[in-house]
């Protein structure tokens, strides 16, 4: 019960936000027409020239939006603790884990919309949709990685006061983890080390798997990258849960 | 069986001891008063109680059950009003207290009764479709006092219940406060820096300065203990001396106390009010005119001077 009143709050307040949805699209989308038009038929490893460097941008595009989305979720018990409500929630008779996994449900239904959202838009400047069958696949991806940054979000919002550490963690968090995957570029392109950073990049995993549902090419084998997918987020989950459990609520 | 026991209990922030080894018993049914300035050591204590912070040492119990070991069972019995608002501002007042009644496991048919119920207990019935940002502060002090009374608590905390409110208000929530514990029989604890709020509701009173108890007794008592009130005479043209008349009162049974400067007397008594009358006519009997007569009744501010005061001395030693 616990888990669904979260999940319900965050989806309220997400809906009576409809500028913000739009809002959040507007990068992704941006990058879409300046680099995906602007690269125009390149063929890219794996893929015809037709799809181009468009459709190679979709699914990392798709990622980020759910990077973003994740990370503001967790980092949503920040804002809590500043306004005092994230004492009604731990004063009520509910576990911390139920609390941990509204979050994180919430988190995950608000990227996944989200995306699909982007993906929805992107047909209008020459995305071609894939099937179906594809696109419900897809999902376990998104889902997957929206556990893994509402997670990282909530690890760090936990340990924080206020949201004087937001930027450290957007320039020294997020940015490299978003910039150090394939979603703009094929890892193959990148130097050694570089290539060794983004193979411990859970970002990495979910743009490959998302291009693997929804373009039918990747670097990395299917298997893999859902099992390390899967793998993170029951760690993470699990990170994020006794992170909460030992914060500070005032 | 208390509504609240508290042994010893202790709690540091860093290298500041907020509370400091404090013992004491709230009966059930009783409005008891935590009184101290800021920074005493009040919601501290209050958040201990409500398990929302760790005790450091000792023990307590709410409602019987441990608030160590029995977390959630305390949870389940206690209501609480915080300092500060912990509201949804983005949320409509009836979606505070629905995520509230979820949180509580209350049943659907339940939770609308009760909804209902409450807010027409605090007056924002026509208001409870709005969002919290449109609220003033009293409005979301009220939906917050409801809040806390969704679940029907066995015991209720308000930590400053009416602070940052105006006057008119601070009145109308006194009396939702004193209303509720009369005929609920709901314990309530709250703290508060306000010796006219201590002192107007309370049952009981625990005065607490630097995380010590200074006091605790009833308001009566505790403005007993300093003897009484106090009548403060001017003498007209006694050409610098009151001695005559201070003598004549020392003689009384009734005053407790004569204090004399220059031409004023200081004098201690209970029922003030009713001897002013006397006063006036043995000074008259003598021929000698009172220029002036000041009643002081006590009030809690001078008990915490007292008490207050005299530990300050003690520490300075």
């Amino acid at each position: 019960m616990a888990i669904y009143v979260m999940w319900l709050r965050d989806m309220k307040i997400f809906v009576r936000a409809p500028s913000r949805i739009i809002g959040s699209l507007v990068i992704p989308f941006l990058l879409l027409i300046s680099l995906g038009l602007g690269l125009g038929k390149m063929a890219m490893p794996g893929l015809s020239a037709d799809v181009g460097y468009l459709g190679f941008l979709v699914p990392g595009m798709a990622a980020m939006t759910i990077l973003f989305t994740g990370m503001f979720s967790g980092l949503s018990v920040l804002w809590d603790r500043q306004y005092g409500f994230l004492k009604e929630i731990m004063v009520a008779p509910v576990s911390r884990v139920s609390i941990v996994i509204g979050r994180i449900a919430s988190g995950a239904s608000t990227g996944v919309i989200q995306t699909y959202l982007l993906i929805f838009v992107s047909i209008f400047i020459g995305f071609k949709l894939p099937s179906f069958f594809s696109l419900c696949f897809a999902l376990v991806y998104m889902i997957l990685m929206a556990f893994i940054f509402t997670s990282i979000g909530l690890i760090f919002a936990s340990r924080m006061k206020d949201e004087q550490g937001f930027g450290l963690i957007m320039n020294f968090l997020v940015f490299p983890l978003l910039f150090l995957s394939g979603t703009f570029v094929p890892l193959n392109n990148f130097p050694g080390w570089m290539k060794i950073i983004s193979y411990c990049n859970p970002l990495t995993y979910g743009v490959d798997g998302l291009r693997n549902t929804l373009l039918g090419s990747s670097l990395i084998p299917l298997p893999v990258s859902m099992g390390v997918m899967g793998v993170a987020a029951v760690l993470l989950i699990v990170l994020g849960s006794y992170f909460f459990e030992t914060s500070e609520v005032i | 069986m208390f509504a609240v026991n508290v042994e010893n209990l202790s709690r540091k922030f860093k290298d500041v001891l907020a509370v400091d080894n404090i013992s004491f018993n709230v009966k059930a049914g009783e409005l008891f008063g935590f009184l101290g300035p800021n920074g005493a050591g009040k919601t501290t204590t209050i958040n201990m109680l409500s398990t929302l912070i760790r005790p450091g040492s000792g023990d307590a119990r709410v409602m019987g059950f441990d608030i160590r070991k029995q977390r959630d069972q305390v949870r389940k019995s206690i209501g609480v009003v915080f300092q500060e608002p912990a509201l949804d501002s983005r949320l409509t007042g009836r979606e505070n207290l629905e995520f509230h009644a979820m949180m509580y496991s209350m049943k659907k048919s339940d939770r609308m009764a009760r909804i209902k119920e409450v807010l027409e207990l605090v007056e924002l019935t026509n208001k409870a479709g709005k969002k919290v940002e449109t609220y003033s502060g009293g409005m979301k002090r009220r939906l917050e006092i409801a809040r806390g009374l969704m679940h029907r608590p066995e015991i209720l905390f308000l930590d400053e219940p009416t602070i940052g409110l105006d006057s008119q208000t601070r009145r109308h929530i006194w009396d939702y406060i004193k209303k509720l514990n009369r005929e609920t029989g709901i314990t309530m604890m709250l703290t508060t820096h306000y010796m006219e709020e201590a002192d107007y509701l309370c049952d009981r009173i625990l005065i607490i300065d630097y995380g010590k108890i200074v006091a605790l007794d009833t308001p009566s008592n505790l403005k007993n203990i300093l003897g009484g009130d106090v009548v403060d005479l001017e003498i007209k043209g006694a050409n610098g001396s009151c001695a005559p008349l201070a003598q004549e009162f020392e003689k009384l049974e009734w005053i407790k106390t004569v204090k004399e400067h220059e031409c004023s007397l200081s004098l201690t008594m209970n029922s003030g009010e009713t001897r002013i009358p006397q006063l006036v006519s043995i000074a008259a009997g003598r021929n000698i005119e009172i220029s002036s007569i000041n009643l002081h009744k006590p009030s809690l501010d001078d008990v915490f001077i007292h008490f207050t005061g005299k530990t300050i001395r003690e520490q300075a030693n």
